[in-house]
């Protein structure tokens, strides 16, 4: 498979009030295309910033540092002048929001906005385009879509309006498509839905999705690959059935044990102890380590280096490096 | 001033239309419209007769026959609108002012030229005092569109650019408002016509260069907001430019404020021009004017009272029907309770 996207030492910093905070926290990874790379973490993480950092949409006061590099099919998107930028947005990369509620301008017919965005990045007729939308709305499920054309948000449910957005991202044929938890703010029922019509939507397009979510059910249904974040760092990443049946790090440990699907009958349910410390509190060390049951001397005095497993299975703990040394000799 | 008159007649209509049409086509609007329709019938009738007073007094042209006792040899060459026509102010010709209410003896027992006549009895020049007071509709609704029509630009302009992109635009654009609320409105407003010279267009360039202020800050809180929308990032990340996102997601997102402060200025604008013309600085035949003359006549023993009656109701009813439409509008077009349908 050909590398789509190449992040290396992604830093993004908010002025604090003690100097800049570094909010996403030299973070790289790679992704090849049409494979689907599932981001996880807790909120506040730095997960969505990640995302938007990508696109070069981080919102004003916070900053990309310098020694970023995003590399999207051999293009280094760090260098480009805005206007090749905006042209990248949309075209190669498109994003799903998590709300379907708000993503939506309210004031504006669904089927419009989707041409809007169609016409943007392609000289056609507003009659084509009106066509290729009604086809696009067919093809992400929206029923009647003639008539759904001319309906406003506030018209629509939320599992339609998160088809309009996909109809919407997908309108252009991204090379990448962000998803930024695209079902959490929908009924179950209709995430189902969802996660299906992204299945389906990635394997005909063969687009890269770079599926951005808390949820270890739908990174269970869609993800080939993990990659676990904690407070602004990378803390594991592998196939999703190394990081699902075999986790390594403390942390993913707890969140897979604190499912309530999995846990036992009758037993309560395990809990990851204390709150993920917002970014001008993180501890120097690991930054788990004030939370972990593993914890060892060593994890509040030195970030852990990253471990190779295997070719496809990293992680950041002394813990493991610690248990490893041991099992060696 | 014909052509400028019957232009602007023409233009408000011209206007009018495609407001209706663009309505029309728009079913968030259609349906705003015709639930304002049901809340208040009352209201945009008399606001409909109203207007139709202020157009039957812009439609004008030269020539034809001046009304009976006429002496006034330029008032044949002068433009007189469809409403000098009807009343014939040329055949005001009370010898002193009279009224139909005041007593033979008022007059020094002189007879009344006109009898009967004059239904809101005349002014102290002996002109009819319903008449003025048709008048000063056209007056009122030039000032209070005219001036709005100044400030919405303005007012948006200035507030998108400031809540759109923050930073030093921010500071720069509330530098300059918070300079402006710092000046005593009324002392900048009359220093404002000194200088631009006394006449309709004069003060309304005033009263809008002292009032888009209120609006302007309104515009930046709610471009504030928006811009934080996820739409808006939604369209930033299809790679949609600042220009076209501002097009296209923050104006129409700001369109029911923009038609609810339109209407709340116009009110103040007209009773801002009332108080101008108290101080001798008002445009020429407003209410302001008849109000600011009436108050010289007050002390008179009997009290002629009807003249300032006049005015001050006729401003009543229209500030009263503005008002009540600014609220029902309010309640229709605030996009909150237009998501809740």
């Amino acid at each position: 498979m050909a590398e789509l996207l190449q992040v290396s030492n992604l830093s993004v910093t908010f002025p604090g009030s003690s100097g800049r905070v570094t909010v996403v926290d030299d973070i790289s990874f790679t992704m090849q295309a049409g494979e689907v790379l599932s981001l996880v973490g807790e909120s506040g993480c730095g997960k969505s910033l990640t995302a938007l950092a990508i696109m070069r949409l981080v919102p004003k006061p916070g900053r990309i540092e310098t020694a970023s590099r995003i590399r999207l099919e051999g293009q280094e998107l760090m260098d480009l002048a805005v206007p090749d930028m905006r042209r990248v947005r949309g075209e190669q990369i498109a994003m799903i929001f998590q709300e379907p509620m708000s993503a939506l301008n309210p004031v504006q017919a669904v089927g419009p906005q989707v041409v809007e965005a169609l016409r943007l990045h392609e000289r056609i007729t507003s009659r084509e385009a009106r066509a290729r939308v009604e086809e696009l709305f067919e093809r992400v499920g929206i029923p009647d879509p003639r008539k759904r054309f001319e309906s406003y948000p506030h018209q629509l449910s939320g599992g339609l309006k998160q088809r309009v957005m996909i109809a919407m991202a997908v309108s252009m044929r991204p090379r990448l498509l962000i998803a930024d938890e695209p079902t959490t703010a929908l009924d179950v029922t209709v995430q189902a839905q969802i996660i299906e019509l992204l299945r389906e939507l990635q394997s005909t397009l063969g687009t890269s999705v770079l599926l951005i979510t808390h949820d270890l059910g739908v990174v269970n249904e869609l993800a080939d690959r993990v990659l676990m974040m904690y407070a602004g760092r990378t803390i594991e990443a592998g196939l999703r059935e190394q990081i699902l049946s075999r986790p390594r790090h403390p942390y993913t440990h707890g969140l897979l044990r604190s499912i309530p699907a999995r846990a036992a009958r009758g037993q309560r349910l395990a809990e990851i102890s204390g709150v993920v410390p917002s970014p001008e509190h993180w501890p120097s060390g690991c930054r788990f380590a004030p939370r972990c049951s593993e914890r060892l001397e060593v994890c509040t005095k030195q970030v852990p280096e990253s471990l190779e497993l295997d070719a496809t299975h990293s992680v950041c703990c002394h813990a493991v490096a610690a248990s490893l040394a041991e099992g060696a000799p | 001033m014909v052509w400028l008159s019957n232009g602007a007649v023409v233009v408000v209509l011209a206007l009018a239309s495609l407001a209706g049409i663009a309505v029309r086509r728009n079913p968030l609007w259609h349906d705003a419209m015709r639930r304002l329709a049901r809340r208040r019938p009352i209201t945009l009738m008399a606001l409909s007769v109203f207007g139709l007073i202020a157009l039957l007094d812009s439609v004008c042209w030269v020539g034809g026959e001046t009304g009976p006792g006429s002496g006034d040899a330029v008032a044949a060459y002068e433009a007189r609108s469809l409403l000098d026509r009807w009343f014939e102010p040329e055949s005001f010709r009370e010898r002193s002012y009279s009224a139909p209410f005041a007593a033979e003896e008022f007059y020094g027992a002189a007879p009344l030229e006109h009898p009967g006549e004059h239904w809101l009895g005349t002014d102290v020049l002996g002109r009819d005092v319903f008449f003025l007071t048709l008048k000063g509709f056209r007056v009122a609704l030039l000032i209070g569109g005219f001036t709005s029509l100044i400030v919405i630009p303005i007012a948006l302009a200035f507030g998108i650019a400031a809540g759109y992109f923050g930073g030093r635009v921010d500071d720069a654009v509330f530098f300059l408002i918070s300079t402006l609320a710092s000046i005593p409105s009324l002392l900048l407003l009359i220093a404002l016509i000194m200088v631009l010279g006394r006449g309709t267009t004069q003060v309304c360039i005033a009263l809008g260069i002292t009032s888009w202020v209120s609006l302007a800050r309104l515009v930046r809180a709610e471009t504030f907001r928006l811009r934080e929308l996820d739409y808006v990032e939604a369209a930033r990340a299809l790679g949609v430019s600042e220009f076209q996102i501002i097009l296209r997601h923050i104006l129409p997102n700001l369109a029911h404020l923009v038609v609810i402060t339109f209407v709340l200025l116009f009110s103040s604008m007209v009773l801002a021009e009332t108080i101008l013309a108290y101080l001798g600085v008002g445009v020429d035949g407003s209410w302001g004017q008849m109000i600011d003359r009436a108050k010289d006549e007050f002390s008179r023993d009997p009290v002629v009272w009807w003249n300032l009656s006049a005015a001050s109701a006729a401003l009543f009813a229209l500030l009263l029907s503005v008002n009540l439409l600014g609220d029902a509008l309010r309640d229709v077009l605030d996009p909150r309770t237009l998501r809740e349908l």
